[in-house]
């Protein structure tokens, strides 16, 4: 790989690694305050609303540094990936260019309203504000989704004379089957991480001794949330997820899995190293026939191995993409784990005063976190060495005018400057949480 | 044809970006002047706070918009612009992040340093935008595969071997931001009232003069340095009536500003700043990025075009699209309107 390639790679991998821990807690905290405020509305309950007024304290935050970490990615799309831009803009540049245009505007729009709004708007305004706010954040994140499905599995596109691609038919760029899966599989990951963090933190007040009445809410409704949320994040999502990757990238699946022989009956590795100079998998411990039938759904399926693929279509990093995936899926099965004994603990009415497992929901804070970052390095990854999968290769979409030293001159920029942002941010999360939801009773985000 | 309408359409974007933008960007360069303590810099902040995150989504959207319509033009500026878009970027994050960070701790320390920090940002940032348009009406050198790259600064001469930054680039970039200055002054006069507002408003009357003086500059050298631009408007003379809005613009805020007509002078710099923008991009059309290198090599209307397919659909939801836009940009407008009292939320 060239070095002018490797930056412009590390570049956008930094930037949108980065960008993601922030929409994914703002898409999952937007349909609980949604929650929240809908229970306020109906019971009059004057706690929810409080509950509400502190996580759009949370939320405003992080919404602003989605913001501003949100617009280099666009930018990125022209300056760092120029080659791919020209060619497949006319493809993608219809969801992304949607995106701005339906769901940015809805966001920041009522997103003022949401946040300072409260003393101005009826009760039924102000439900309606964050009922919109949520609706652009999941709209966005669906036209993003459609965007990447798009370079994961190209549809409704045709090649023009000058090997530009070019848009064949709209609804099946809107209606890729991959879009759904992938949807659904990353937004309910958003819901995961909105859940723990409001479930996290009441543990932490209930634990602490503080704020107790506002911190069962949030115990309760982010236990509630997040065992719906994790398992459904198992199936059908991610099994959903898995069958589309089985089907259109065999190759990516039998590096993820660690798979080097094809074998019938195969089995699903849950430790191991995969060493791709020996072609074998180190230490395996394995369940058997298990990948077989989640693939297929019969134990004696045949799983192709990546020995039987060319090597030129072998993902150009199985290691960390190997890796990627059973971090993702471990960290899941915990995560699954957890909430469901923290909803019997719940429905028994145990689970305020049970110190090791509120202990367990305030350390499993990164968690959710981790798991949703390897799974995204294991779709972009698993894609490679393509950009658009099966059309064009990641070294031919790079701009080729940009050199190895000015992009890794911006890269270091970038680093720097969200090397401060993280600090600035976790400073402001501290305040706010030491505060409390009390404070907040009088209203407004100032 | 649809490649021209798409063309009038992201001409559109642009100018809403720069009108609705450009005044909290104006707001933040002026703030530390006309803004005397902490009180004044919050009723400033606060008659942006509520829409300065919406304004700055004409940028997001038109950007997006352009990336379909045009990506070829797309892919050529921002690769060739790459170090002044990633300044720019830093920018707007450090810019966004003084806005929405500052209220958060009463500390003698902190407001002073994000005020700065959101004073200096706004500042480049406007000065930016119209270094970029200088670009965009002097050329760029376009190899035959459509790319170039452009250093930040050479010789500061606008010949072939030109920076994004030469003098002529810099001229344009000056003039943007008095303009946007007096555009973002003129706001906060119109959302402001007592001391505030009568000394925004005599700085108001003072730059104008300085936006008149530019305005004269910048037009005589921009017809030099692009013939496109004369060529154009001798064609069709029509286009007389984009420069006639902004002198219509130009005077009406004289004539307001002296009158304390405050929204009237607003709408006219509103009136002004389209004028302008409109007639430079009259100007260069059929071009949206002209080649200083080798004429054949520009980027024009039709070379850097997505295909007709995608250019027809993409008006069926860009138009309800951008509908709505307007119609959530009124609610909010109207919700927050009036003026900015001193501790009123």
């Amino acid at each position: 790989m060239d070095s002018a390639l490797a930056v412009h790679r590390l570049h956008f991998a930094f930037t949108v690694t980065y960008h993601y821990l922030f929409p994914q807690l703002t898409m999952g905290l937007a349909l609980l305050i949604v929650i929240l405020k809908t229970i306020a509305l109906r019971t009059g309950d004057e706690r929810y609303n409080e509950a509400a007024r502190f996580w759009v304290k949370i939320f405003a935050i992080n919404f602003a540094v989605g913001v501003v970490t949100g617009i280099p990615m666009e930018f990125q799309f022209g300056t760092n990936w120029a080659r791919f831009s020209r060619s497949a803009g006319g493809v993608i540049g219809q969801t992304l260019a949607m995106e701005g245009v339906f769901s940015f505007f809805l966001e920041s729009t009522f997103l003022g309203m949401f946040v300072y709004g409260e003393k101005r708007l009826s009760p039924r305004m102000h439900w309606l504000s964050a009922f919109l706010v949520f609706l652009g954040s999941w709209m966005s994140g669906f036209l993003i989704i459609a965007t990447d499905a798009w370079m994961q599995h190209p549809v409704g596109y045709k090649v023009g004379p000058q090997d530009n691609i070019m848009l064949d038919s709209f609804w099946a760029l809107i209606l890729n089957p991959w879009t759904l899966w992938q949807y659904l599989h990353n937004m309910i990951g958003a819901v995961v991480t909105g859940s723990f963090v409001m479930a996290s933190v009441g543990a932490y007040y209930l634990l602490a001794g503080r704020f107790e009445p506002h911190a069962r809410i949030f115990v309760k409704t982010g236990v509630t949330a997040g065992v719906i949320a994790t398992l459904a994040m198992l199936f059908p999502t991610g099994d959903g997820q898995g069958r589309m990757v089985a089907e259109h990238q065999p190759v990516t699946l039998a590096a993820m899995e660690g798979q080097f022989d094809t074998t019938s009956a195969a089995p699903i590795a849950i430790i191991g190293q995969p060493d791709t100079d020996t072609m074998q998998l180190d230490n395996p411990i394995v369940v058997p026939g298990m990948l077989s039938f989640l693939t297929y759904r019969r134990w004696e399926a045949e799983v192709k191995g990546l020995k039987d693929f060319p090597r030129d279509q072998w993902p150009d990093n199985i290691p960390l993409l190997y890796y990627s995936y059973h971090i993702m899926v471990g960290l899941g099965t915990l995560l699954i784990a957890l909430m469901l004994i923290c909803a019997w603990s719940l429905w028994r009415q145990h689970l305020y005063a049970n110190k090791p497992l509120l202990w367990m929901l305030l350390l499993a804070l990164p968690f959710p976190y981790i798991a949703t970052t390897a799974g995204w390095m294991t779709a972009e990854l698993g894609r490679q060495p393509w950009l658009i999968y099966g059309i064009m290769r990641t070294a031919e979409g790079s701009s080729s005018r940009v050199s190895a030293g000015n992009g890794l001159f911006t890269l270091m920029g970038f680093m720097g400057l969200y090397l401060l942002m993280g600090v600035l941010f976790i400073f402001l999360i501290h305040r706010e949480i030491d505060h409390g939801p009390a404070r907040s009773a009088e209203g407004g985000a100032q | 044809m649809i490649q021209t309408l798409w063309f009038c359409l992201i001409a559109i974007m642009v100018a809403g970006y720069v009108v609705l933008d450009g005044f909290d960007l104006g707001a933040g360069v002026v703030h530390l002047f006309v803004a005397r303590n902490e009180e004044e810099r919050k009723r400033v902040l606060r008659s942006i706070g509520p829409v300065w995150d919406g304004n700055e989504v004409w940028l997001l959207a038109g950007g997006g918009t352009l990336y379909f319509a045009f990506p070829a033009l797309y892919a050529a500026a921002f690769s060739g612009f790459y170090l002044a878009l990633m300044i720019v970027l830093w920018l707007l994050i450090l810019r966004g992040m003084s806005i929405e960070l500052r209220s958060h701790i009463e500390s003698p320390l902190w407001r002073p340093f994000w005020d700065l920090v959101f004073g200096v940002s706004s500042t480049v940032l406007a000065l930016l935008l119209g270094v970029a348009l200088g670009n965009v009406v002097r050329g760029v050198p376009l190899d035959s595969n459509g790319y170039f790259f452009l250093p930040l600064w050479t010789n500061l001469m606008p010949g072939s071997n030109a920076g994004v930054v030469d003098w002529y680039t810099l001229l344009i970039g000056v003039a943007s931001l008095a303009a946007l200055a007096l555009h973002g002054t003129f706001w906060v006069v119109y959302k402001t009232s007592g001391d505030l507002q009568e000394r925004s408003r005599q700085f108001a009357s003072k730059t104008w003069w300085v936006v008149l003086l530019l305005t004269a500059a910048v037009t005589a050298v921009s017809f030099r340095i692009q013939p496109n631009i004369m060529k154009e408007f001798g064609d069709r003379l029509w286009g007389a009536i984009f420069p006639l809005i902004a002198i219509a613009g130009l005077l009406g805020m004289w004539i307001f500003c002296a009158r304390s007509r405050d929204l009237s002078a607003f709408l006219s710099s509103c009136l002004y700043l389209t004028g302008m923008l409109t007639s430079v991009v009259f100007g260069v059309y059929p071009y949206v990025l002209p080649s200083n290198a080798a004429p054949e090599t520009s980027l024009t209307i039709t070379n850097a075009a997505a295909a007709d397919y995608g250019l027809w659909i993409g008006l069926w939801w860009w138009i309800p699209g951008m509908a709505l836009a307007g119609i959530y940009s009124f609610v909010v407008y109207r919700h927050f309107a009036g003026k900015v009292e001193s501790e009123s939320l």
